[in-house]
């Protein structure tokens, strides 16, 4: 059998991680997507919708843009990938737009979703705007306080954004109450997934969604430098949806040097990081096998990142089989470093990245590249809804 | 023959199992709230392992889970203080959790352990039946423990009589789409159940989710084996002083 990295198996295993650990009230809506998600999205129809949205409404191709200031500092040829021009401002739309076709085709009325930073929550928000259907993002309530621009942003776009209050109050446990909406209402609702994390199909269904990342970079790496392939693609992960986009491609590809670069928080070692490779073991997560920064006991423990989309305690299962398996290098940058990262890009290059994308920048030094080496960076967002955070460390 | 099986040969009818959380309201609460339930007409009881994101449970059960946590309950210290369970607790014991605090634990581990203490079963919603059938189910067969599958409004036929034959012990059946607690009224859910019935399934059947008091318990007994009752007595223990009272005073108001 030959194996591949992007792709799961039939009961959506990557190598020992993934699966479907679901209670049976989740049962018929999960069975449904597995049972129709591939036929959905391959659809001729379906496509032609899907390539004119991603075309005339999200912007793309987005550029992949030759960082000249970058390349010379670090002695390689440095890509950006601009997936911060997207429109909402970051990478996720790629994958609301496609689930939100879906969840039309499946006959949803009603869409759900959870958010950390609110970058998901403004993409699904915007979509269920454009396609007129009923919206609730969920949110933990201490996203809500650190994210205000992007709680407008979704309300002014006709959400309802309900806060999470339990456990931690962020991410993992707006994730929790989304699927509880999702038992609560097994007929009408869709819930839209914004990373490649949750019970199989959804980590190989967003990461089709987001693959046309990679897509547009070998298309647009032939076009510049007569090469499809890069050395090194380099993507900030969390859960990791823009991760799973810019190594789809590439990820079976054993030239290619996949980097995925988690968030350190404090400090790996500190107590308050987010670092789910170095720090966590197998466990089960929302509906996944994956990795999982949790207890001896098996509770889950509470991570801690500067940045909302990448404070979360799992990680797909896609990139804990990337790894396990060695084929994926994993780093981590620390709170400072990424902030001093944001800093440097912006008066490098002009360009103002999200928090989480700061962390892919910070550790370019520790690829030790060289000349003939061409990276591909996945600039996933933009950093307008991080400036309350940047300004206080002016 | 395992004490669920004599108990549902002797009794068919309004059979009544409770749900409470291993070290709620306080640690060392568990044995004390088991032997009153006994001692109060619960004929089977359903304890529960507290886990930081108890998805198919509503605030309820994640709130005395939070705090069973906090107590300093595990799934050591609860089969530490189940050790002499069965010196003082002859009814069923089921124990219902999720299945990452149990795969830290180690799955043969847990199974052998829980076996050794007395407890018949295991509720694990979030084991689907595919690793079931392919990894777990034979543990878990192997110490002689049943296992309890949950079937919603929502299962069809097919899926129900699968997961019947399956199950040993009882069928959990879901009384609607919803997380435990929910304020969604108790509809007797009454053609659901007779149509679960109409089935001839293997297994007896209790009715969970949203069964409350006397009026819901009865109204779920009628075309089921019995029911489960969980949120309403977790509630009923918030800030009790004598757990033992309360308990006795809870299942007074379901029974009589």
């Amino acid at each position: 059998m030959t194996t591949s990295y992007k792709q799961p198996n039939a009961q959506g295993y990557y190598g020992k991680f993934g699966g479907a650990y679901i209670p049976e009230m989740l049962h018929q809506n999960v069975e449904e997507l597995r049972t129709r998600y591939l036929d959905i999205m391959y659809e001729a129809e379906f496509q032609k919708e899907f390539q004119q949205l991603l075309r005339d409404y999200v912007g793309r191709p987005t550029p992949l843009f030759l960082a000249e200031r970058l390349s010379k500092e670090f002695g390689a040829t440095i890509y950006l990938k601009r997936e911060d021009l997207c429109h909402t401002g970051a990478h996720k739309i790629n994958n609301t737009v496609g689930q939100i076709l879906l969840a039309q085709r499946l006959g949803k009325k009603r869409i759900i979703a959870e958010t950390g930073a609110g970058q998901h929550g403004v993409a699904t928000a915007t979509v269920c705007a454009l396609k007129g259907l009923e919206c609730i993002v969920y949110m933990g309530e201490k996203d809500i306080e650190r994210q205000a621009p992007n709680v407008a942003r979704m309300k002014m776009l006709g959400a309802k954004v309900v806060p999470a209050t339990s456990g931690s109050k962020t991410l993992k446990d707006a994730t929790n109450e989304a699927i509880r909406d999702w038992i609560n209402n097994p007929n009408d609702t869709h819930y839209i997934i914004g990373s490649v994390v949750g019970p199989h199909p959804y980590p190989d269904m967003v990461a089709r969604f987001q693959s046309v990342i990679s897509e547009e970079i070998r298309q647009q790496l032939k076009a510049k430098t007569g090469s499809e392939l890069p050395t090194h693609v380099m993507a900030c992960v969390g859960g990791g949806s823009n991760a799973a986009g810019a190594f789809y491609h590439f990820v079976d590809e054993p030239t290619v040097k996949i980097v995925a670069v988690e968030a350190a928080g404090h400090g790996v070692n500190t107590g308050m990081s987010a670092a789910t490779t170095a720090l966590g073991t197998p466990g089960i997560l929302h509906g996944s096998k994956s990795l999982l920064m949790q207890t001896a006991d098996g509770q889950v423990v509470e991570p801690h990142s500067i940045s909302a989309g990448l404070d979360y305690p799992g990680i797909g299962p896609m990139h804990a089989n990337l790894f396990d398996t060695h084929r994926g290098i994993f780093l981590s940058a620390t709170d400072d470093q990424a902030l001093e990262a944001a800093f440097h890009v912006a008066k490098t290059e002009g360009i103002i990245p999200a928090l989480e994308t700061a962390h892919a920048f910070a550790v370019i030094d520790q690829l030790k590249l060289s000349s003939t080496d061409v990276l591909v960076i996945c600039l996933s967002g933009r950093g307008d809804k991080d400036l309350a955070t940047y300004m206080n460390h002016m | 023959m395992n004490r669920i099986e004599e108990l549902f040969q002797r009794k068919q009818r309004n059979v009544l199992n409770v749900y409470v959380t291993a070290g709620y309201p306080n640690l060392n609460d568990t044995i004390t709230i088991m032997q009153a339930l006994e001692a109060n007409g619960a004929d089977l009881i359903e304890l529960g392992m507290p886990y930081s994101d108890p998805l198919a449970d509503g605030p309820v059960i994640q709130q005395s889970s939070s705090i069973a946590i906090a107590n300093g309950m595990t799934i050591e210290t609860l089969f530490a203080q189940l050790k002499d369970l069965r010196n003082s607790v002859s009814v069923p014991v089921i124990l219902m959790g999720y299945m990452n605090p149990v795969l830290q634990y180690g799955f043969e581990k847990f199974c052998a352990d829980a076996a050794a203490v007395g407890v018949d079963g295991l509720i694990l919603p979030d084991l689907p039946e595919y690793e079931f059938e392919t990894e777990y189910g034979a543990i878990i067969k192997q110490y002689g423990l049943d296992f309890i599958f949950l079937v919603t409004p929502e299962t069809s036929e097919e899926r129900i009589k699968k997961l019947d034959s399956l199950s040993s012990g009882f069928l959990y059946a879901v009384s609607s789409s919803s997380t435990t607690g929910g304020d969604k009224a108790f509809s007797p859910v009454q053609e659901y159940l007779q149509r679960l019935q109409s089935y001839h399934l293997h297994n007896p059947v209790l009715v969970g989710f949203g069964v409350k008091d006397k009026a819901s318990f009865e109204a779920a007994a009628a075309y089921s084996n019995g029911a489960i009752i969980g949120s309403a007595f977790i509630k009923s223990l918030d800030g009790a002083a004598d757990v033992t009272a309360a308990t006795k005073a809870f299942l007074s108001s379901v029974l009589h």
